[in-house]
């Protein structure tokens, strides 16, 4: 499915200080009866964010109106769980284009840049100076550089690299997914299936 | 050439390789794609969208498990939203020539239960499927992982997905396991030394004298848990219990196909020297039945131990304080005694026969506690046919439970079976996150004998005191 191509990406960013947020936090279970990829941003943090009667949680970051924009930053391990691409899908439908944590769960990771999500792992020293830029001031702006491979907090012009491979590189700044370079190859797929031995 | 040792794991994964891309992922050859209703419509969505087609229908196998209701199968599904997904399953599943055992076949079950028992998952084998679990395959001696939606659009198209090769760690266990410790209670004790993403990025080799000795449902339950520790995946070592197993089970080789087969197949071992990028050791005895306390699965302890405090855990403070008011626990309490609401026998990780015949053991001759609701789920029809004959039902009957029909059921509380808000749940399945077995549930994931030792006493209780 196409999505939007990645270049440089300034925003203001969302803060959740929280480790492990799992995948069952990010979409529960209870909202994965859809079989088509579509409103999964209202659902987004569901059990956090509401009330079993539907009421906001005032408390909760999303419901807060002095915390916006297209960059979510959590906490240690976020993604674990589940390998529900749904999650993914409910962050970009909500509007984030990038998560930034200090680690994350290996199959979050793959499905986020498999739907245009660009995962930023940054060194823990680096997480706490984005989570407290924002604490002092919620409208603090973060710049992600994907050709440069580089986060910055705006205000101070602190800076940090982050990896990522270059196939998937390409891919996200050009908008391009996996099945189209699958379909490129299909007679060597062939090849291969024929001297396969199940 | 000089002979360079390797591991069970590059074996495989090696052999599997279609290409490799320049500072990129490999592009990895699927040799059997699962398929359930929950993750897979979207993905046969973006099929039609792309005008591709199925390229190998004979490698991809459809089951409805998720969803599924636990109680009267024989009637229409009540949820219009479950029985759209179960519709769409089935309609995707005819449409392009896949087979599928939705409800009321007597194939059906959880998906990572009859992949096994159905000889379909074979050694040396690379198996996916849109779901975490799948690393219960890996029992057997294959690699095999969950995937996202969009790669199961990749393999249904192309039977491939591009993936970078994980680094590679064994996990060594030796000894022998003590009265009351079973299967169930390695992984937990493992998470609860490494943490819940202390293995991610690697694909995990389980090894030693505990899992040569383990049967195959053992080594499913070990393998399950592998993605909790945040790998991959995880896969032992195919050997005489993995082949005995396999023989005869229907869709295995049989005849010549067996027989080379199984000279491949008894190739797929780790070579003396091999390297791994970490190598972790454990002795059996440090092992003590197991419990978790928190909203992680490496949140959990040996059941005699008391809640750690903040500092003597690998979480942050303010999570692992969000984390225990959740669960309405408080540090240094004492585990044994803790209130228990609900018990929950069954899932991908304990739905085997094996765990049934565990159950069993511990309430034979008792009777189940009356403040206790048990929600007892095989994992499949093949595992509730056995049930049956060898008489366990009776005895589970005598005992005051009731035994439902097999699915997913209150692990991911997808369908009707959910644990209330505020209620305390001792359950064998693999996650204890928030609201996983329903909104405000509270998850306790234990070993089959432990959730029956609760079932019976109405408290979270030490089986080990009720084993003669």
């Amino acid at each position: 499915m196409a999505y939007d191509k990645f270049k440089v990406l300034t925003s203001t960013a969302v803060p959740m200080p929280i480790e492990n947020v799992d995948t069952d936090q990010i979409i529960p279970a209870r909202f994965l009866k859809a079989t088509k990829r579509e409103g999964f941003g209202d659902n987004l943090f569901r059990d956090w964010r509401y009330n079993g009667d539907g009421t906001p949680k005032q408390e909760f970051v999303l419901n807060n109106p002095i915390y916006s924009g297209k960059i979510l930053v959590g906490g240690k391990n976020f993604g674990s769980g589940s390998s529900r691409e749904h999650a993914a899908w409910a962050i970009y439908d909500y509007g984030f284009r990038c998560v930034v944590s200090s680690f994350f769960a290996d199959i979050f990771k793959g499905n986020a840049l498999n739907i245009g999500i660009l995962p930023v792992t940054v060194s823990p020293e680096f997480l706490d100076k984005i989570f407290k830029a924002i604490e002092a001031d919620p409208k603090a702006e973060l710049e992600v550089n994907l050709p440069e491979q580089t986060i910055s907090i705006v205000a101070t012009g602190e800076k940090e690299s982050f990896d990522i491979n270059g196939y998937k590189k390409h891919n996200m700044m050009n908008g391009f997914d996996d099945i189209d370079y699958l379909q490129s190859m299909k007679a060597d797929i062939t090849a291969f299936a024929e001297k396969s031995l199940y | 050439m000089s002979y360079t040792p390797t591991t069970l794991f590059d074996k495989v994964w090696d052999a599997h390789v279609v290409r490799k891309i320049e500072d990129g992922p490999d592009v990895f050859f699927i040799d059997r794609h699962f398929i359930h209703e929950v993750t897979s419509p979207v993905a046969f969505l973006g099929l039609e969208s792309r005008g591709l087609k199925v390229m190998y229908p004979q490698r991809t196998f459809a089951t409805a498990d998720h969803n599924t209701p636990t109680i009267n199968q024989h009637l229409p599904v009540q949820d219009p939203l479950s029985a759209n997904q179960l519709k769409a399953l089935e309609t995707n599943a005819a449409k392009y020539g896949i087979s599928h055992w939705g409800l009321g076949n007597p194939k059906n079950g959880i998906v990572h239960v009859v992949g096994p028992e159905n000889g379909i998952t074979l050694p040396g084998m690379t198996i996916v499927c849109g779901d975490s679990h799948t690393s219960t395959h890996g029992a057997f001696g294959a690699i095999a992982f969950g995937i996202g939606t969009s790669e199961v659009e990749m393999v249904l198209s192309s039977q491939c997905i591009m993936q970078p090769k994980p680094k590679k760690m064994r996990i060594t266990i030796n000894g022998k396991l003590g009265k009351g410790v079973v299967p169930k209670d390695v992984p937990l004790f493992i998470l609860s030394q490494i943490s819940a993403s202390g293995a991610t990025g690697y694909f995990i080799e389980f090894a030693g004298e505990v899992f040569e000795n383990m049967s195959m449902e053992g080594r499913m339950t070990v393998c399950n848990l592998s993605i909790e520790m945040g790998a991959r995946g995880g896969m032992v070592a195919p050997d005489e219990t993995t082949f005995n197993y396999l023989k005869g089970r229907d869709l295995a080789p049989k005849g010549e196909a067996w027989d080379k087969a199984l000279a491949y197949w008894k190739t797929l071992k780790t070579d003396a020297d091999a390297q791994f990028d970490l190598e972790l050791s454990f002795s059996a005895d440090q092992i003590e039945p197991q419990i978790t306390y928190g909203t992680n699965p490496g949140l959990g302890t040996g059941i005699t131990h008391t809640i750690p405090t903040a500092a003597e855990v690998k979480d942050g403070e303010a999570s692992y304080k969000k984390s225990l008011a959740y669960m309405g626990f408080a540090e240094n309490e004492k585990i044994i005694g803790k209130q228990v609401d609900y018990v929950f026998l069954g899932s991908c990780t304990n739905g085997r026969i094996e765990d049934f015949r565990a159950f069993a053991s511990i309430v034979k001759g008792r009777k189940k506690a009356d403040n206790i609701t048990a929600w007892l789920v095989p994992g499949s029809h093949i595992v509730e046919q056995q049930i049956k004959e060898e008489g366990i039902l009776d005895i589970l009957t005598e005992a005051g439970f009731q035994l439902r029909q097999p699915g997913c059921s209150a692990c991911l509380a997808m369908n009707d079976d959910k644990i209330p808000a505020g209620k305390y749940a001792v359950s064998t399945s693999n996650r204890n996150f928030e609201g996983r077995q329903g909104p405000g549930a509270r998850t306790l994931l234990a070993s089959p004998l432990v959730a029956a030792a609760a079932a019976v006493t109405g408290v979270v209780t030490d089986p080990r005191e009720l084993i003669a």
